[in-house]
Order: C-alpha cells, then sequence, then structure tokens
C-alpha cells in the first residue's frame, strides 16, 4: 500500500499550515477539522494546483520538492471538486469521454455508467442537471482517470440533505469496492463518522491527529475549542434488517439500535455519532420511556468538564460511549467506575447529518 | 464608377481580417497572462496596453513613424528581412494596426478569462489534460463570447482606423489607400459621389456587424435565463 509523504509550510492570511507527515493510504481517509483549518488548500497542494508550499510524494515519485514539480495532469489523481466542475459546453456523454479519451479509453465503460445510472443523463445538458445528478456524473468522470487516488474536497456540502443521501452510498462503495485510497475533506463530523476509515484531524493548520477513524473522532470530539463538532462517540454497526413497523435494525457490539431512517440494505456498514449529550443514564432499565434505544453499559470513569457537567466514559459491550450529564446527577446515581446502568440514546442522535 | 473606386474597400478589408488574425493569437497569451498574473508588472503592462484607447492616433502614428525609419533598429530589421520599408507600406499599416487595435482585443479577452477563473482548467487538468490540451479544448470554447467580441471589436475598429494610417501609410493605391483615407481624398477633391459611396458601404458594414454582436449577445442572455 503506498503512502503520502508531506512536509509542507505555508503561511496563509488565516492559518499557518506546517505538516511534516508520512501519512499510510488506505481505504477513505477522512481530512477533518473546522473551516479555516487549512483542509482544502492541503488538498490543493497534494492535487498540484498550489505550488512552491513544500514537499509532497507518493510512494517512491516525489511530486513536488524545491526542485521538482510534477504538474497536476501528470500524477494520475482525480479530485472531485464541491461544484461538480462539469464542462458547460459539452453534453453529459462527452464529459465523461473527455476524461476516458485522456486516459487510454475511448468512452466510457457501461459498467461505469449503470454504476452511477447515468444512462438516462448521457444526451443532457450540464446545466440542465440536478445538483445530486452533476455530482454523480463528477464522480464517474473522476474515475474515468484511472487514478492512483482520489481526491474530495467536500463533494456533499453544496447539496442538500436528500441529494446527500443519493451520494453518500456511491463513496461508500467506491470505498470499499474500488481499491483506491480516498482522500476526503469535510467538516462535517456525521459525514467523516459515516465515510471515514482513518482520519487525519487538522486545526489551524497543525495536525491534531492521525490514526482510526473511531480514535481519532472520539479524541477529537472531546478536545475543547473544537468548533462545529460536539462532544460524542462512534459506533460501527451493520444494518441487520427492517422491523414490521418500519424501523431500521443495525447491530454492534453493545447490542442493537433501532432507527426510523433506512440506513441502507441488510448487512451494509454504518457508522453512528452518538453526541454525549444525547445519552442519559440510569441505573434501572428504565419503563414508560418513548426512548427506542436503551442499552445496557458499564462505567469506566467519570471526568468533571466544568462545576455542573461531567463526562461520562461508558463500556458498551466492548464500544466505547461517552454520555454528558450534569455532577448533580453522578451523585444523585452514584455512579463510579465499574457500576453497570442503562444508557438510553435519543433518537434524534443518530441521525447522520 | 470604376472598379478601382472599391479597391480601397478590399484593402480595407484584407487589413481588418489579417489583423484580427493576428491579434486574436497575440492577444490571448497577453489577455491569459494579465487575467491570471499576480506579478507587481501586471498594472503597468495593463496600461500599456490600454494606451491606444486615450492616445491621440497621431502620437502614435508619430511614434511608429520614428521606429519604421529604414535608420531605426525595426524599420532596419525589416529592410533587411523584406526588402522593403515599413513606413508607406501595408506591412507597415498592419504593425501599426496590431498597437492600435490591441485593447479591443485584449480587454474583451480578458473579462472573459476572468470570469471563467481557474476552475475548469483545474478540472481539466484533475483529467490528466495538459494545459495547452486543456486550453483549448475547455477555455477557448467557453469563452467563445469573448473571442467573438474581441474578434468583431478587432474587426470594426481597424475598419475605421485614420489618423495611424495617415501617419505611417500615407496614400497609396493598393498598398496603404484605405477606405477612411479613400473617403477623406475624395472629399478634399470634392469628388461627393465616390465620397458617398465608401461613406455608405461603410457605415452599413460598421452597423451589420455590431448588430451582429449585439444580436448574438442578447441571444445568449436569453439562453442563460432559460
Amino acid at each position: 500500500m503506498s503512502d503520502l509523504y508531506l512536509k509542507i509550510d505555508l503561511q496563509h492570511p488565516e492559518f499557518h499550515l506546517e505538516i511534516d507527515r508520512r501519512i499510510p493510504l488506505s481505504g477513505l481517509t477522512a481530512i477533518f477539522g473546522p473551516s479555516g483549518a487549512g483542509k482544502s488548500t492541503l488538498l490543493r497542494i497534494i492535487a498540484g494546483f498550489e505550488r512552491g508550499a513544500g514537499h509532497v510524494a507518493f510512494g517512491d515519485e516525489t511530486w513536488e520538492d524545491g526542485r521538482r514539480f510534477v504538474p497536476p495532469h501528470r500524477r494520475q489523481i482525480a479530485t472531485v471538486f464541491q461544484e461538480p466542475r462539469l464542462f458547460g459546453h459539452l453534453d453529459v456523454e462527452a464529459n465523461l469521454a473527455y476524461a476516458a479519451r485522456r486516459n487510454g479509453q475511448t468512452v466510457a465503460q457501461p459498467a461505469l455508467i449503470d454504476r452511477f445510472d447515468l444512462g438516462p443523463l448521457l444526451r443532457r445538458r450540464t446545466e440542465a442537471l440536478s445538483g445530486g445528478e452533476a455530482q454523480r456524473v463528477a464522480l464517474a468522470r473522476a474515475l474515468l482517470t484511472r487514478p492512483r487516488l482520489i481526491l474530495m474536497d467536500e463533494p456533499l456540502a453544496a447539496l442538500d440533505h436528500a441529494r446527500r443521501g443519493e451520494i453518500l452510498p456511491h463513496i461508500e462503495s467506491l470505498r470499499d469496492e474500488a481499491r483506491i485510497p480516498i482522500l476526503y475533506v469535510s467538516h462535517s463530523l456525521s459525514e467523516v463518522a459515516r465515510l471515514a476509515t482513518q482520519v487525519l484531524a487538522l486545526d489551524r493548520g497543525r495536525v491534531t491527529g492521525l490514526g482510526p477513524a473511531a480514535e481519532i473522532l472520539a479524541e477529537a470530539a472531546v478536545r475543547p475549542g473544537f468548533v462545529g463538532t460536539e462532544p460524542g462517540s462512534l459506533i460501527v454497526a451493520r444494518v441487520t434488517g427492517m422491523t414490521e413497523d418500519g424501523l431500521c435494525e443495525l447491530g454492534f457490539s453493545g447490542g442493537t439500535i433501532l432507527t426510523p431512517e433506512a440506513m441502507g440494505s441488510t448487512g451494509a456498514p454504518v457508522r453512528l455519532f452518538i453526541r454525549a449529550r444525547d445519552v442519559m443514564l440510569a441505573r434501572t432499565r428504565p419503563e414508560g420511556l418513548s426512548a427506542l434505544n436503551i442499552l445496557p453499559a458499564r462505567v469506566e470513569a467519570v471526568t468533571p468538564l466544568d462545576a455542573a457537567a461531567a463526562e461520562v466514559a461508558l463500556d458498551c459491550g466492548g464500544t466505547a460511549l461517552r454520555a454528558r450529564i450534569t455532577r448533580r446527577s453522578v451523585a444523585a446515581l452514584d455512579i463510579a467506575p465499574g457500576t453497570e446502568c442503562h444508557a438510553i440514546l435519543k433518537t434524534v442522535a443518530l441521525a447522520r447529518d | 464608377m470604376s472598379p478601382g473606386d472599391l479597391a480601397p474597400l478590399w484593402l480595407t478589408l484584407r487589413l481588418a481580417a489579417l489583423v484580427t488574425a493576428i491579434l486574436m493569437l497575440l492577444g490571448t497569451p497577453l489577455a491569459w497572462w494579465l487575467a491570471h498574473t499576480r506579478s507587481r508588472l501586471a498594472p503597468v503592462v495593463e496600461a500599456l496596453t490600454a494606451l491606444p484607447l486615450v492616445l491621440p492616433p497621431t502620437v502614435l502614428g508619430f511614434y511608429l513613424l520614428l521606429a519604421f525609419n529604414p535608420s531605426a533598429p525595426l524599420g532596419q530589421f525589416w529592410l533587411s528581412v523584406t526588402g522593403n520599408t515599413l513606413t508607406f507600406s501595408f506591412g507597415g499599416l498592419v504593425i501599426a494596426s496590431l498597437l492600435y487595435s490591441l485593447p479591443f482585443t485584449v480587454q474583451p479577452l480578458q473579462a472573459a478569462f476572468t470570469t471563467l477563473g481557474r476552475a475548469p482548467m483545474e478540472a481539466a487538468a484533475s483529467l490528466s489534460a495538459s494545459p495547452l490540451d486543456a486550453f483549448l479544448t475547455v477555455a477557448a470554447p467557453l469563452c467563445l463570447r469573448g473571442y467573438l467580441t474581441a474578434a468583431v471589436l478587432t474587426f470594426a475598429h481597424t475598419l475605421g482606423e485614420f489618423g495611424v494610417v495617415l501617419m505611417v501609410g500615407g496614400n497609396i493605391p493598393g498598398e496603404t489607400r484605405v477606405i477612411s483615407i479613400a473617403i477623406y481624398e475624395e472629399v478634399e477633391t470634392l469628388d461627393y459621389g465616390a465620397a458617398h459611396l465608401l461613406s455608405g458601404i461603410l457605415l452599413a458594414l460598421s452597423f451589420a456587424i455590431l448588430l451582429a454582436l449585439y444580436w448574438l449577445n442578447g441571444r445568449h442572455r436569453k439562453r442563460a435565463r432559460r
């Protein structure tokens, strides 16, 4: 598996991007952080759109150092931008052919057209496409370049909720099937939680974490000042089926979670982000409560956050879960490491966005 | 009316077409550079490019006359390569017109390139298109309207050139006697009939060209609104 070596020192009006890391590439690596952290700039440096920032190497290939510079079109990377950036003077089919012809093919393979369900769109003008359709074309067009690395710069940010749901499964299947490493810039915790196998956390130009998604997200989530995100925990689950009354059933090491929202077909892996403040605790299994999800858990640690609040780290059948409750409740329920209790997840906490 | 009466018209059209073609080629890299550079030299180059807009044609003509003189480096070089002098020749007119009409090419193109932005070129590069490839297949077609405007304005402006021609070209039939010079001379010699003919043709031609330009622009606007 190839890796990406970055030694970057770039002064930007909003941040000082300073990175010296070797990033192993596999699956989807999310470049995650608040806006103004330098995520998109980092991606543009990797793509070759920004020059002179330092040293960039992919595997044993140096893309940029003090002397050498491999221009973007020779890097064999595909970039999917926030806006689809389709060529307005060409129809959909010609947009695809543009990428295919420059990469040793004559036309887009039918398999790819089927995969992104583009058949009915081929003759359309790009301006007649909806946002989701356009981004599907952009994804297919990027894949036609036979890239060794795919860069995605917040490809869902310009889409509404429904359109996002249309694109997300395509990115997931790309991650799981295509075996092309993906670098994915996002400031949306739910998106990263759902998609990332690995996370590079960036804050004000500096790497604040690099590692498996669950680990980094949990870390990042408790760090103070992490704008736009909230403390919480990541649960890796799998769709196990649908209930008769229309709920989606997700299984994970700590039990079963139900959600009114369809999360995918049976067997599909799902990542859930549970905000700490959406977890309530009870010493005995509560009765007469409207919450769907009540999971047995054991308290691992109790950390006071401020005068009033405390964070409780829970072990839920091997999955770490965080709850944020008042210190008064900690005292009232007599919660301490080793306490067996029940975690109540509010349904809303399971939303993807 | 003799066939010679229309000779200035053909000469003028030939000059305008040649100048437009050359300027589209030369103006493209200059306009592209101006649209994308962060160099501190850019305002200087921009001001130089725009000079012919404000300078009296006689001033431009005066300096060109000096430069075209066979004892000046440019005039000498031209003479040694072509065997002709630049002054009072068609070649000299072409060079003078290139400078005179430069802003009418560069400014619309620069505006079009600026509006286009970097995004389409980056997208093309990410699809493995080299910069030249990307320019020819993406940027240029997307800036087609800019090119059309630049070509029409350059052509029309060269058609009406008078002062510079008078300074560097004189009035040699078939060589430098363009339509505006011919009209001037006909009026001076009180040949109003010939002046009417050429003036009428120039008026109609200019109007038709501008009408075509605005009609195309209007149609584009309508399509964009749809």
